[in-house]
C-alpha cells in the first residue's frame, strides 16, 4: 500500500503523528481506533448529540464531524486528558450519570463553558449544554454538578 | 472503595496489548443452576465476594443494589462485593432484565442466596469451634462467637463452594436492623464513566477484530436486486458480504467500513407497504382486529351511563415512539471452530443466546453471550439485532467482527413502542362519584415469542415473528371506585413497524388517557382535581403519595381552569396525576406546574414534583436517580417524541426529526421517596414515568382550559388546540 498522509497534532499534551488514508476521516475514529483514546463516544456522526465531544484548542467540538486534516497543528484534549478535574469530582460526588454514555460529552462541553465563563450562571450552563443529549433524563444531576463547580462549591 | 471491585473485575476482563479479552476466572466448575447458592455467590480467599446474575445494570444502578442486598445478609462490607452480570458462561439464568423485575425478583434471589450462604457460614463456624450455630453472628466479614472465637468469612469458605441449595426458609435479616440496605451508596461505574475508564461494549477490541456495517434497505420490505462492488473500490481493504437481501461490509478500519456502507451502490426493489404516520390514529382505530379482550368488568356500564346526569366521552392517542438510545446498537461477535461468543448490551443475554442458537442453527452450548454496558436501552432496542448482524458477519469472514449501527439505523430500525388509541366514556353524579367508566384501547401488538431479527430476516433465514410489546393492558382502569365499569382492549392483526417493550410498556399512554379523563370528570363534577381523587381512595399509601405531592406544590383547592392563569403572554397552570403501577406495585403521584405561550403554543414546564412509594428502599440515591430519569425522559416523550414514517420507511431518523428534551427546557424536578422497610420492594425502573404525561396535560388544561388528547404536545399542536377552542367559543 502507498504511504498514507500523516497529520501532526497534540493530544492531551503530547505530540502525535497519525496516518489516515482519508483526510476527511473524523477525528473521533482517529482518537478511538488509532490512538486508543475511547472516552469520546460515537452517538450520531452528525454533530447532533454531543457524545463525541472533545476540546480543540480548549473549545468543545464534535469530533464525529471534525475531519482529521483540520486538526493538524492544533491541540486536542479528551476526557482521558483531564486529571481529577473539579467537573469529574462533581459528577462523581453528585452521581450525575445513569447509563453514562453522554457523560464524556457533558464533562467536555461543561469544561468548555467554564473555561470561557468560570462562574457561569445556570442559564449559561443550560445553553452551553443545549447541544448535548441525555436520553436517561439525568439533566437535573448534570446541571447540579456543573453548577457546583461554577459556584465554587466544594463537592 | 472501588479497589476491590476493579480488582475482581480484572479477574474476568484483562487488558492485553490494549485489547480487552475475557478469561474464565473460575474454570469449568462454576454452577449455573439457579437453585444453587454457588451459582449466585463466590467468596474468594482474599475476602472479596462476587455476585453472579443474569439481570444486567444498563445504567440503572441495579448492580449496586445487588451488592447492598448481598452484603447486608452476609454481614460483610459492601466494598468487597462486585457483580458479574449477563455472561451465559458463568451467570445463572434467573430471568432477563425488564418490567422493573430487577429488584423484586433479582434482588430477592440474591438475598435468598446470601441468607442461605450466611446460614452455611454459621454452620461451618459451629463445626470449627464446636458451638451451636445459633450462637454466632457475622459482622464486618467476621463470624463471631460471644466466647471470643472468630473466623473470617474467607477463612471458612474462601475459594471453596458452599454446595447448598437456595433455602426458601433461610432466616432473612430483620429490615429494622439494616445497616447497608436503605443507605445511599455511590455507584463505582459512575466514577469509571466520569474518568473515561469504564469498560464499554463499544470500546471492546479483540485481536484480529474487523469492523462491520450493515446496509439496510431504503424501504422496509425491499429486496436486494444487485450490488456494484466497484463503487467502493477506492476505499481500502473492504469486503462485501451479501446473503440474499442481507448486505454488509467488513473492513480493518472502522472509517472504511462506515464509508463503504454509505457509498456502496445497490439496487433494491420498490416497496410501499406502510400506511404512513399521517393520520395514524384513524388507521389504528379502523384496522382489522385480531383479538378483543375484556380486561375488566364490573356492574353494568350501559345501564350506569344511561342513567347518569353528566356523561363525557373523549379519544386519546399516543404515537409510536423509539427507545432512541444515545448509542446506536453495537455488538462484537467471534465465530470460530470452538464456538460462538457474542458481546452485547442486550437486557436479556440468555434470551438472545437461545434465539441466536435457534435462528443460526447452532448448538446452544456452543453459544456464549456476554453482557457489557452499552448506552441505556429502556427495553429491547436494536441490541439483539446488532448481535445477529455481528454474528452473521463474523461467521462469513471467520474473524471477530464489531458492528455499531449508524444513527439512522437505530432510529429507523429499532423495534418501536406501539401507538395506542383510547376511547373513554364516563359519568359522574352530582356528588362527584364516578358512576360509569369505559376504556377501549386499540393497539397493534401481536403474539409473543422472539421477534424477527433484521439480519436473518434479510438473509431469508427461518425465524419466529413475535410482535409482543409488553404488558400493554395494565392501568387501563381508573384507580378510583367506579360502580359500573367496562375495560376492553382490541389487539390489531398487524403492526406497521416492528414492536418491542419500551419503558413502562403501554402504561404511559394508558395512564395518560385514564388520568386525563379522570381530570375531565373532576371538571364535570365541578371539583378540585386532588379532592376528586382522594375522596374515593381508602389505601393509606395511595393517599400519602397524593397528599404529599399536593403538599409539595402548596396545592390550594379550587376547580380548573386557573382563574388567574394570565402572566403576560403566558398562561400558567398546575396538574396532578396518580398511579398504582400495574394496579399492584408502586404508588406514585406526579405534580406539574407549567406555562403555555398562547402565541407560539410552546409549553415551558417549570417544576415537577413526585412522591414515590416502592416499599423498602435499597439505595435511596440510586432510586432517586431512576425516578428523576423516569420523569425527565417521559417529559421528553410527552412534549417531543413521535416516530414518523411514509409508505416505505421510518423518516424520523436523526435527532432533528426525532428530537429529545434539551437542557434549556429541563424543569426543576423534586422527588420525595417514601421508604417502607416493612413492605416488599417493587422495581422503580418504570413506575414514575406513567403519570407524567397526564400531569402535564392536566396542567395545560388548568392553564388554558383546553384539553390535550394527542401526544406529543408540540407547539404546533398546542397552538392548533388553542385556536380550535377559541373558534368553537366564538
Amino acid at each position: 500500500m502507498i504511504a498514507m498522509p500523516q497529520y501532526k497534532f497534540r493530544v492531551n499534551g503530547a505530540q502525535k503523528t497519525v496516518d489516515s488514508w482519508d483526510p476527511d476521516q473524523p477525528l473521533l475514529y482517529v482518537l478511538r481506533n488509532t490512538l486508543s483514546l475511547r472516552a469520546a463516544k460515537f452517538g450520531c456522526g452528525l454533530g447532533q448529540c454531543g457524545a463525541c465531544t472533545v476540546l480543540l484548542d480548549g473549545k468543545a467540538v464534535r469530533s464525529c464531524i471534525t475531519p482529521v486534516k483540520q486538526v493538524a497543528g492544533h491541540a486536542v484534549t479528551t476526557l482521558e486528558g483531564l486529571n481529577a478535574d473539579p467537573l469529574q469530582t462533581a459528577f462523581i460526588a453528585g452521581q450525575a450519570a445513569q447509563c453514562g454514555y453522554c457523560t464524556n460529552g457533558m464533562i467536555m462541553s461543561a469544561k468548555s463553558v467554564l473555561t470561557q465563563s468560570p462562574h457561569a450562571t445556570l442559564e449559561q450552563v443550560k445553553q452551553g449544554l443545549a447541544g448535548n443529549l441525555c436520553r436517561c433524563g439525568t439533566h437535573t444531576r448534570i446541571m447540579n454538578a456543573v453548577m457546583r463547580v461554577a459556584n465554587g462549591t466544594k463537592a | 472503595m472501588a479497589t476491590a471491585v476493579s480488582l475482581s473485575r480484572r479477574g474476568l476482563f484483562q487488558v492485553v496489548g490494549g485489547a480487552l479479552i475475557v478469561r474464565f476466572a473460575l474454570g469449568q466448575t462454576k454452577s449455573l443452576d439457579p437453585s444453587e447458592v454457588d451459582s449466585f455467590l463466590a467468596i474468594h480467599a482474599d475476602g472479596s465476594v462476587t455476585i453472579y446474575t443474569s439481570k444486567v445494570d444498563v445504567g440503572t444502578g441495579l448492580a449496586t443494589a445487588f451488592r447492598q442486598t448481598a452484603a447486608e445478609e452476609l454481614g460483610t462490607p459492601v466494598e468487597r462485593f462486585s457483580v458479574i452480570a449477563g455472561d451465559t458462561a458463568v451467570t445463572p439464568d434467573h430471568g432477563g432484565t425488564g418490567g422493573s423485575s430487577g429488584i423484586p425478583r433479582g434482588a430477592a434471589d440474591i438475598r435468598r442466596a446470601a441468607a442461605t450462604a450466611r446460614q452455611g457460614l454459621l454452620d461451618l463456624a459451629a463445626k470449627r469451634f464446636n458451638r451451636p450455630a445459633s450462637e454466632f453472628t457475622i459482622t464486618g466479614g467476621v463470624v463471631i462467637h460471644p466466647g471470643g472465637q472468630t473466623a473470617t468469612v474467607a477463612s471458612l469458605v474462601g475459594n471453596k463452594q458452599f454446595g447448598l441449595k437456595l433455602d426458601p426458609k433461610a432466616a432473612l435479616k430483620d429490615p429494622r436492623t439494616y445497616a447497608i440496605v436503605g443507605k445511599p451508596l455511590p455507584r463505582p461505574d459512575v466514577t469509571a464513566k466520569a474518568t473515561g475508564k469504564h469498560p464499554w461494549l463499544q470500546d471492546l477490541t479483540l485481536a484480529g477484530m474487523l469492523h462491520g456495517r450493515v446496509v439496510r434497505p431504503p424501504s422496509i420490505g425491499a429486496k436486494l436486486l444487485s450490488v456494484d462492488e466497484a463503487s467502493i473500490r477506492a476505499i481500502p481493504e473492504v469486503r462485501v458480504i451479501r446473503i440474499e437481501s442481507f448486505l454488509g461490509v467488513v473492513a480493518k478500519d472502522e472509517w472504511a467500513a462506515v464509508r463503504a456502507a454509505r457509498e456502496i451502490k445497490a439496487t433494491w426493489s420498490d416497496w410501499q407497504g406502510l400506511p404512513g404516520s399521517e393520520g395514524l390514529a384513524q388507521f389504528v382505530r379502523n384496522a382489522p382486529v385480531d383479538k378483543d379482550q375484556t380486561v375488566a368488568m364490573k356492574g353494568d356500564f350501559a345501564a350506569g351511563i344511561a342513567s347518569s346526569a353528566k356523561q363525557l366521552s373523549a379519544t386519546y392517542y399516543w404515537p409510536f415512539q423509539s427507545h432512541a438510545s444515545l448509542s446506536p446498537s453495537c455488538a462484537v461477535a467471534d465465530v470460530n471452530d470452538s464456538g460462538t461468543t457474542v458481546w452485547s448490551a442486550t437486557q436479556n443475554p440468555y434470551g438472545v443466546r437461545a434465539n441466536l442458537a435457534k435462528v443460526f442453527g447452532l448448538p446452544l452450548e456452543k453459544v456464549r453471550v456476554v453482557y457489557m454496558d452499552g448506552s441505556g436501552s429502556y427495553g429491547t432496542n436494536g441490541a439483539d439485532d446488532a448481535a445477529a448482524d455481528a454474528l452473521m458477519l463474523s461467521r462469513a469472514v471467520g474473524q471477530p467482527v464489531r458492528v455499531q449501527w449508524m444513527r439512522a439505523d437505530e432510529h429507523g430500525w429499532d423495534p418501536k413502542g406501539p401507538a395506542q388509541l383510547h376511547e373513554m366514556r364516563g359519568a359522574v353524579d352530582t356528588n362527584g362519584n364516578i358512576v360509569a367508566w369505559e376504556t377501549q384501547m386499540w393497539v397493534p401488538d401481536g403474539p409473543g415469542g422472539s421477534r424477527a431479527l433484521l439480519g436473518p430476516e434479510s438473509a431469508g433465514m427461518q425465524q419466529t415473528h413475535g410482535q409482543g410489546a409488553g404488558l400493554m393492558t395494565l392501568n387501563l382502569d381508573p384507580p378510583y371506585p367506579v360502580a359500573n365499569m367496562r375495560i376492553l382492549s382490541h389487539h390489531l392483526k398487524d403492526t406497521p413497524l416492528r414492536l418491542s417493550n419500551l419503558r413502562a410498556p403501554g402504561k404511559i399512554a394508558n395512564v395518560f388517557a385514564v388520568e386525563s379523563f379522570a381530570d375531565e370528570l373532576a371538571h364535570a363534577a365541578g371539583m378540585d382535581p386532588v379532592a376528586f381523587r382522594v375522596r374515593g381512595l381508602t389505601d393509606q399509601r395511595a393517599l400519602d403519595v397524593l397528599n404529599r405531592a399536593a403538599g409539595m406544590m402548596d396545592w390550594q383547592p379550587r376547580k380548573s381552569p386557573n382563574p388567574n392563569a394570565a402572566e403576560g403572554d403566558l398562561l400558567v397552570g398546575r396538574g396532578i396525576a396518580y398511579v398504582r403501577y400495574k394496579q399492584a406495585e408502586n404508588y406514585v403521584a406526579v405534580g406539574v406546574t407549567l406555562a403555555v405561550n398562547s402565541n407560539t403554543g410552546a409549553i415551558t414546564v417549570r417544576r415537577i414534583v413526585c412522591t414515590h412509594d416502592c416499599g423498602l428502599v435499597v439505595n435511596p440515591d440510586g432510586l432517586r436517580n431512576q425516578v428523576e430519569g423516569n420523569i425527565m425522559q417521559t417529559l421528553s416523550r410527552t412534549l417531543h417524541e413521535e416516530v414518523t414514517f411514509d409508505k416505505s420507511r421510518v423518516t424520523s431518523t436523526d435527532w432533528m426529526r426525532y428530537p429529545l428534551l434539551r437542557f434549556p427546557e429541563a424543569p426543576v424536578v423534586q422527588v420525595t421517596l417514601i421508604d417502607r422497610p416493612e413492605e416488599p420492594s417493587y422495581g422503580a425502573g418504570e413506575a414514575a414515568s406513567a403519570p407524567v404525561a397526564a400531569a402535564v396535560g392536566n396542567a395545560v388544561f388548568d392553564a388554558t382550559g383546553v384539553r390535550l388528547r394527542t401526544a406529543p404536545f408540540t407547539p404546533a399542536r398546542v397552538k392548533a388546540a388553542l385556536a380550535s377552542a377559541a373558534a368553537s367559543k366564538a
